[in-house]
Formats: C-alpha cells, structure tokens, sequence
C-alpha cells in the first residue's frame, strides 16, 4: 500500500517544487539584471554557483545543511542563555529546544520534515536553473519593446512589470518545458535525501522473501520492479513531452516568431 | 602523520592502493583534500571512458535514426527515447539487478555486476543516447549546399561520409556535445549511489564527500572541496574541446569561427 502512496509523494514533490521553483527563478532573474549592483551580484552568484557542481552534490550538501542552518537559528532564539560552542568536534550541538523536528514529536512529523527540506533544497537547484532560462527569456525580449516604454515615460519598475514579464514567457517556455522533463527525471534523487519514494519501496518490496518471515514468499524480483519503474517514467516524459508541445503550439499561435510564421503559413 | 604521509596514504586509496583504514576521528583538511581527490579518479575513469567509447556508437545511432530504412531507424530512435526519457538513477538501479539476474543463469555477465564495468557500460549507453540525439540534429542541419557539392565531385557512399558529412556533422554538434561531455562527468557521481555497491569502501569523489559530512557533521567543508575539483575537471573539459573546437573549424575565418558558449547542464 505504502507502494503506491510513494507515486503521489512523487507527484506531489513535483506539484510543490515546480512553482516554487519558478518564483525562486523569477526571483534570481529579476535580481540579476537588477540596476542595483549587489543584488545583480547576488543573482548572479546563484545562477553560476549551482549550474557548475553536479546537482547531486547539492542535493546531499543542502539537505544537511539547511536543517543545520534552521536549527541554529531556532537555537540563538529559544535558548539565549547557552554558553558552549555549537561545533564541538565533531558534533553539532544545539538545545533540545532548538532540535527541529522536536525529539518527541510523532513518526510523521519527521517525515514531514524530511520531505519539506527535500522539496525545498530541489527548489533552491531548480530554481537557479529555471533563473538562467528566465534571464535569457529576459534579454530575448525585443529592445524595442521596451525602449518605447521608456519612450512613454515609464518608470523602469513599470517597464518590468507591464512590458518585460508578458512577453518573456513565449521566450522561456522552451527551456522552461526542458526544465520540467529534467525535473521529473531528478525525482528518483528524493531517495538519497532519505525519503521513502518508489526508489525505496521497489528495493524494499523487489527483494528476497523467504517464506519465514512473510506471507507472500517470491524469488528476487527488484529487477521487475525498476524495470516498471522504467516505464512508469517513460510514460510519464512522454505525456509532458506531448502536453508541453500543445501548449508551445498555442502560444505561439500570433506570435511574431519563426514558429508563429510557420504555422500562419501552414494554415494559409 | 603531516600531509605529505596522508597523501602517501591515502592518494590511491579509492582504487585500493595504500592505507586500508579511512581515518575515523580527527579530521584534517588535508586528508578531506586527498581522499575526495583520490575518488575523482573513479569519476574521470566513468567520464573519460564513456564519452569516448560512446562517441563511436552515437555517431552510429545518429546515422541510424537520420536512415531511411524503417528497421534502422525504429531501434535507433528507441534506444534515444529509452535512454533520454528515463532517469539514469532508475537506469543504473535496473541494471545492476539485471545484470545480478544474469549473473545466475550466464557467468559471461559477472564482471557486469561490479561498478567498474556495470556502471561504465550504463553510462556509456546514456551517453551514446544523448550524444546520438545532438549528432542527428547536427546531421538534420547539414547546409545542402555541402552535400549537393559532394555529389558534384562524384563522391559517394563512405568517401561522401567520411570527407563531408561527418566533419560538418562535428563542427555543427561541437558545441552541444562539450556540454554534453561536462554533464556526462556530472552524472558520474551518480554511479555509486545507484545500486552498484562499494567495495571496501572505495567510492568516487561524492562517496568520499559523503563519508566526511556524516562523520563531522558539517557539510560546509567537504561539498565545497568536492565542488573545487568539479569546477577544475569542468575547466580541463572545456579546455580540451575547445581546441578540438578550434581545429574542426580552422577553414573558417576568424571572426565567422563560433565560440563554445559553454551552458553547463542539468540532471539526467
């Protein structure tokens, strides 16, 4: 049973990390090409650091170490007072105060919490990426367009929001869709980070049982479950493949793009 | 023990040359440096051997999918779509077990279930897929004018191939493929978090990155350092392809010539 619960922990992994994923970008790329120069730097930093290390790297190293920064920062709140050092060798000490999820909270909870930074540390990766496709949505948007905002005497605040954002979409959907295909091939990551995905449940329930422990006794059977788990994700890539593609065509119906000139011609 | 002994010790230790015991307590950037650096070899070993064996068969598959007859270019376009649309890390778990399966029935296959020629070949094959499917766009883009002056020459057949299609094919491709190269060696940290099991704890770099955060509990030291080596692997990439890059284009004049924009790239 927990078997096909861990489809929907994946599909809802997806369901979260997209959006956040893409307000993060939003975020980066905004922040980027921001006329304020340490804010520029900041945007920048974040697009270039994540996209040069393996992003497995990251998944591992942001787990560990957003947990440690949340629990610091609980620690410095809840107990002022403290006085030994937070690092003691090899030890990372807080309070038990400051201990996230709280030592005797129920099993739940500390799944919860798992999944919550799982699926926030895939935002942070995820997000710089969709930041790098966005930023070249951005700069893929006529000059034209937007020197004839400053022509009408806009502020830039105004040129960003009215003239720069609705168009740069038509721009970032392409790299956008490739994101998402990349997404749900990174989700089988969840298992490193220690969640109970399908991952688990196939090794878990593909293995040997010998009929002493279990009512079901069968031979090894892990290579037919990752061979359906195969499946499973190849249907899947494929359906987004052909959703994502219809949507690409209707919004570049009109648009004044090679792709929208082709389909006025095909029609014509 | 001073940091020249540690290198001594432990400089070959992911390949099982030195030291056998990884140090427990105490740890000392200078043995962090040296085991993380002595697991990269595994990762230039998967990266290197991968991307030139699958040069080969992805210049094969590319001509395969770009065929006319229907019974090669069915296979070709499955073994890219397979290989494209689903998860290395599922790849690598469903290999092991198969190969553990095969083992029973074929002892041909055994030297398949260790990670030194298990992962290798998977890796391989995803490479070869995802290099195949950049070759044949390259192909689809050959100028007609190249190959309709080929046929004016009288060239034909593997002289056609060898002198026209394939070097335009190359140039076309370069840039793609050196992200594609920088990526393969990205995805070789994968390798032993898939399935494949560590002997004797002899890991790659992330195993070893791994070890240490566990063990000190601070992720801020070892990620970093793992990520230096991969920033430097990354540099030596795009340094070599770009003078294979450089080569392919030599007819060209100077400023038609295209630089390698390099995009380091996602998960697979």
């Amino acid at each position: 049973m927990s078997m096909y619960w861990s489809v929907s922990t994946v599909l809802l992994l997806l369901g979260i990390t997209a959006p956040v994923a893409l307000i993060f970008g939003f975020g980066g790329a905004a922040a980027a090409r921001s006329p304020i120069a340490p804010l520029r730097w900041i945007g920048k930093t974040y697009i270039a650091v994540v996209r040069g290390i393996p992003d497995i790297a990251f998944f591992l190293f942001f787990v560990i170490a957003l947990d440690q920064a949340f629990e610091y920062l609980r620690h410095r709140v809840k107990c002022p007072d403290w006085d030994e050092p937070i690092r003691q060798g090899s030890d990372f000490v807080v309070c038990a105060a400051a201990k996230l999820p709280l030592s005797n909270a129920p099993q739940w909870v500390h799944e919860t919490y798992g999944f919550l930074l799982a699926v926030l540390t895939f935002a942070i990766v995820f997000g710089a990426f969709a930041a790098n496709v966005m930023y070249g949505a951005m700069q893929a948007v006529p000059k034209g367009q937007l020197e004839t905002a400053a022509a009408y005497g806009m502020s830039h605040r105004q040129t960003f929001w009215r003239i720069l954002v609705p168009q740069m979409w038509v721009f970032a959907l392409p790299g956008l869709s490739n994101l998402w295909m990349v997404l749900i091939k990174a989700t089988p990551l969840l298992f490193l980070l220690g969640v109970e995905d399908i991952v688990y449940w196939a090794r878990e329930l593909g293995s040997f049982k010998s009929p002493r422990f279990t009512d079901y006794p069968h031979p090894e059977w892990r290579m037919w479950y990752f061979l359906a788990l195969l499946v499973f994700y190849l249907c899947f890539t494929k359906v987004s493949e052909v959703v994502l593609d219809k949507i690409m065509t209707r919004l570049t119906h009109g648009q004044a793009t090679a792709a929208g000139e082709a389909q006025r011609k095909a029609r014509a | 023990m001073n940091c020249w002994d540690t290198i001594t010790a432990y400089g070959l230790r992911s390949i099982g040359i030195g030291e056998q015991l990884l140090p427990r307590s105490d740890f000392t950037l200078c043995q962090q440096f040296t085991l993380i650096g002595s697991g990269m070899l595994w990762n230039i070993y998967f990266g290197f051997f991968a991307l030139v064996l699958g040069f080969f068969l992805a210049t094969a598959v590319a001509m395969g999918k770009a065929s006319k007859s229907f019974w090669v270019r069915k296979p070709s376009e499955w073994f890219i779509f397979v290989f494209r649309g689903s998860p290395l890390f599922i790849q690598f778990f469903f290999a092991y077990f198969l190969f553990l399966s095969l083992k029973a029935q074929v002892p041909f296959f055994t030297p398949l279930t260790s990670a030194a020629y298990g992962a290798l070949f998977v890796l391989f094959l995803n490479t070869s897929a995802y290099t195949g499917e950049i070759f044949y766009g390259a192909l689809q883009s050959i100028p007609k004018g190249d190959t309709e002056a080929a046929d004016a020459y009288g060239l034909s057949g593997f002289a056609r191939f060898r002198k026209i299609i394939w070097p335009t094919m190359l140039r076309l491709a370069w840039p793609a493929y050196t992200n594609e190269a920088i990526f393969l060696f990205h995805a070789t940290t994968l390798a032993f978090f898939g399935g494949f099991p560590i002997l004797k704890q002899r890991g790659d770099a992330l195993y070893y990155a791994n070890y240490f955060a566990d063990k000190t509990f601070n992720p801020f030291v070892p990620y970093p350092i793992l990520a230096g080596y991969f920033i430097l692997l990354t540099m030596v990439v795009i340094g070599v392809f770009g003078l294979v890059n450089t080569r392919l284009n030599r007819h060209l004049p100077q400023e038609r010539r295209k630089k390698l924009r390099i995009r380091p790239q996602i998960i697979r």
